[in-house]
């Protein structure tokens, strides 16, 4: 059996103000196997944000039992959820979120700087970490960049930086939160050729999404309504996207 | 985490972003470098008053004829008759005086002078030639009065600078020609350098006689306008003032020094009363220093609140990516205190740059105060450290979700 990279059990988060309490999740149990793609859908408001940040280890459930790769994450302390952020998950969000005015090999070398504040032994020197971030970013194609500002970038370019930038630490995840929301379509389907790339050389994937058509690249998909879990089931139609347009266009 | 690490990636943050950093920079550079100058100006001005009245002769006292106190009414000053030649010879010769190693005899009255078409008013001095060692006046060319001059009654005249310019023209010689003083041709025999000063303070625009010939010639008078009594030191001024005032009671037979019909004026009263005028106008400019601190405070603590706050998404990705709070905030501090030490060593090489300039143009002494200088920087880095402490603080307690939202 194929070991569970993520395990979640009765997850429950909720909101509490002064006057009101909201609950946004609400008993959420699920597994994640390591290699696998799974897509979370569901409307805005159906608590799939919430649940990123508690799988991201950006937050914690209020109750219920969280373990990402062997270590429980939902009674960790702030600094300590900093750590299992900075070894264990590849971020992607929506807004890309690069460095202004920084190149593109200084934006991917960052998780890298601050492996130090894990524990020394951890860290890296910078010659190292420059060679780790080039060649993460040969890979999404952008050998031609490495010295770019984000702001000379196109929306794809930006997306398949911040794709360099989640690989770097190698972690145990790569979450991405709406990865083509921000970008134009035939720049989407190229940033879910690259995640279908690195899902068959071994990456686990998750990827929150409200549009059924990107869902549409993961091997599962699982939907959340109102934050309880409606559906999870294996997607028995998945599309291939190409990796097919000349790179430098994107 | 190491600091060394984070002090490059912190010049790395200021070099990239230069506008916000030479914006920060300047505010702090503007704030410390103003209240420098300020201060120095302040005092270099205090320092010339002083000096210009040193240059009026050290330990001087001068006595003057006239009551302090005769009744109800006062004479006009300088209309009195009570001091005579006979008063300064006593001075000078008597054996209860101690003190005084220099006695003047001085005349002085304004009077129109002519040298062929030009004709100026001045103040026309009866002197001695012991004159220009108690007034410190030197020569710039010629020769002063001597005592041949006075012994003889010599028609002969010492012009100031100004008096020069007005007569015979900027930069001319005017050595060997002749000026009429009230009617009287005299020979113009030296000329001397300039003291400065303006108004009723201007020690250029006067001329130099000899005292005997002031009095039989020109003025036709036998007293004296005032005697200048130079003290054998600074020590000894309130003596020497003590000692002439007894003599010249005894010998104008005067029993209740509150009936003198004299009086002696020390130098140190006159500076007194002018170190009390700079050092009022000391404290008005420390007063603007101490608002241009204020305001310069305030302009570091804005654009550091700025800086920070505009970066609230930076810190949500950094604690995204794995940065612990006490990272960021240390990284934010450092980046403050790198930002407020260049700025204050910028303004501080401004403020005494702008005082030298200052010192050039006004040829001035160039003067730098410490206090100052200190004071200046210590409160600018605070500021800008706490104020670049306190927003980072702030946005690194916020959850790296909430931050990363933040527009």
């Amino acid at each position: 059996m194929v070991k569970s990279i993520i395990h979640l059990s009765h997850i429950s988060k909720i909101y509490k103000t002064d006057v009101v309490e909201t609950t946004a999740l609400s008993d959420i149990s699920f597994d994640i196997k390591k290699g696998e793609f799974v897509a979370i859908m569901g409307p805005s408001g159906s608590g799939k944000s919430t649940l990123m940040h508690i799988i991201g280890a950006l937050d914690t459930p209020t109750t219920g039992s969280y373990v990402l790769d062997g270590e429980e994450v939902s009674k960790l302390t702030e600094d300590n959820l900093a750590d299992i952020r900075n070894r264990k998950i590849g971020f992607i969000f929506q807004a890309f979120n690069l460095l202004p005015r920084r190149t593109t090999l200084q934006n991917v070398m960052l998780p890298m700087f601050y492996r130090e504040a894990t524990s020394s032994a951890y860290a890296i020197s910078k010659e190292e970490s420059e060679k780790i971030a080039t060649k993460y970013l040969i890979m999404v194609g952008l050998e031609n960049r490495l010295t770019h500002t984000s702001n000379q970038l196109s929306g794809g370019q930006m997306q398949r930086v911040a794709i360099a930038r989640s690989l770097v630490n190698n972690p145990a995840i790569l979450l991405a939160d709406e990865p083509t929301g921000n970008i134009a379509s035939n720049q989407a389907e190229e940033i879910m050729a690259i995640f279908q790339k690195l899902n068959n050389e071994g990456h686990t994937v998750v990827m929150i999404t409200h549009e059924s058509e990107i869902a549409d690249h993961a091997k599962r998909i699982i939907h959340i309504r109102d934050g309880k879990l409606v559906s999870d089931e294996k997607n028995k139609k998945q599309k291939i996207a190409k990796l097919g347009i000349k790179q430098d266009t994107l | 985490m190491k600091n060394v690490k984070l002090i490059t990636e912190a010049i790395g943050t200021l070099t990239i972003n230069k506008l916000r950093t030479g914006l920060a920079m300047l505010g702090i550079v503007i704030g410390i470098g103003s209240v420098i100058a300020l201060v120095s100006l302040g005092q270099a001005s205090q320092e010339a008053i002083q000096s210009q009245i040193q240059s009026l002769g050290a330990n001087l006292l001068t006595v003057n004829p006239g009551s302090q106190r005769t009744g109800a009414v006062r004479g006009a000053a300088g209309s009195e008759t009570t001091l005579t030649n006979a008063d300064a010879e006593a001075i000078k010769t008597d054996s209860a005086i101690t003190t005084v190693s220099a006695v003047s005899s001085e005349i002085n009255q304004r009077a129109q002078v002519v040298a062929g078409k030009n004709n100026t008013n001045v103040r026309v001095n009866g002197v001695t030639s012991i004159y220009a060692s108690v007034h410190k006046v030197t020569m710039d060319s010629g020769v002063f009065i001597t005592d041949q001059d006075d012994a003889g009654i010599a028609k002969v005249v010492v012009l100031g600078p100004q008096v020069v310019s007005d007569l015979f023209g900027e930069g001319s010689n005017p050595i060997g020609q002749n000026i009429r003083i009230k009617g009287t041709s005299f020979r113009v025999v030296g000329v001397a350098t300039s003291k400065g000063g303006s108004g009723f303070l201007n020690q250029d625009d006067v001329i130099y006689i000899p005292l005997s010939t002031a009095q039989k010639q020109v003025f036709g008078q036998t007293y004296l306008s005032n005697i200048s009594l130079e003290a054998k030191s600074a020590d000894v001024m309130t003596e020497a003032q003590n000692q002439v005032g007894y003599l010249l009671l005894a010998r104008h037979k005067l029993s209740d020094p509150t009936q003198a019909d004299f009086s002696i004026l020390s130098q140190q009263d006159i500076l007194n009363t002018a170190n009390s005028t700079t050092s009022t106008f000391t404290t008005l400019l420390s007063g603007i220093a101490a608002i241009s601190l204020v305001v310069g405070g305030i302009g570091i603590m804005n654009i550091m609140l700025v800086t920070v706050t505009e970066r609230t998404r930076e810190i949500g990705l950094r604690k995204a990516l794995g940065a612990k709070k006490n990272v960021i905030v240390r990284q934010f501090l450092i980046e403050s205190i790198i930002l407020t030490f260049t700025g204050g060593s910028m303004g501080i090489v401004l403020g005494i740059l702008v005082s030298y300039l200052y010192s050039l143009v006004n040829k001035s002494t160039f003067f730098i105060s410490t206090p100052s200088i200190l004071i200046a920087f210590v409160v600018s880095a605070l500021v800008g450290v706490l104020f670049g402490w306190y927003p980072a603080q702030r946005a690194a307690n916020l959850q790296p979700i909430e931050a990363l939202r933040y527009e």
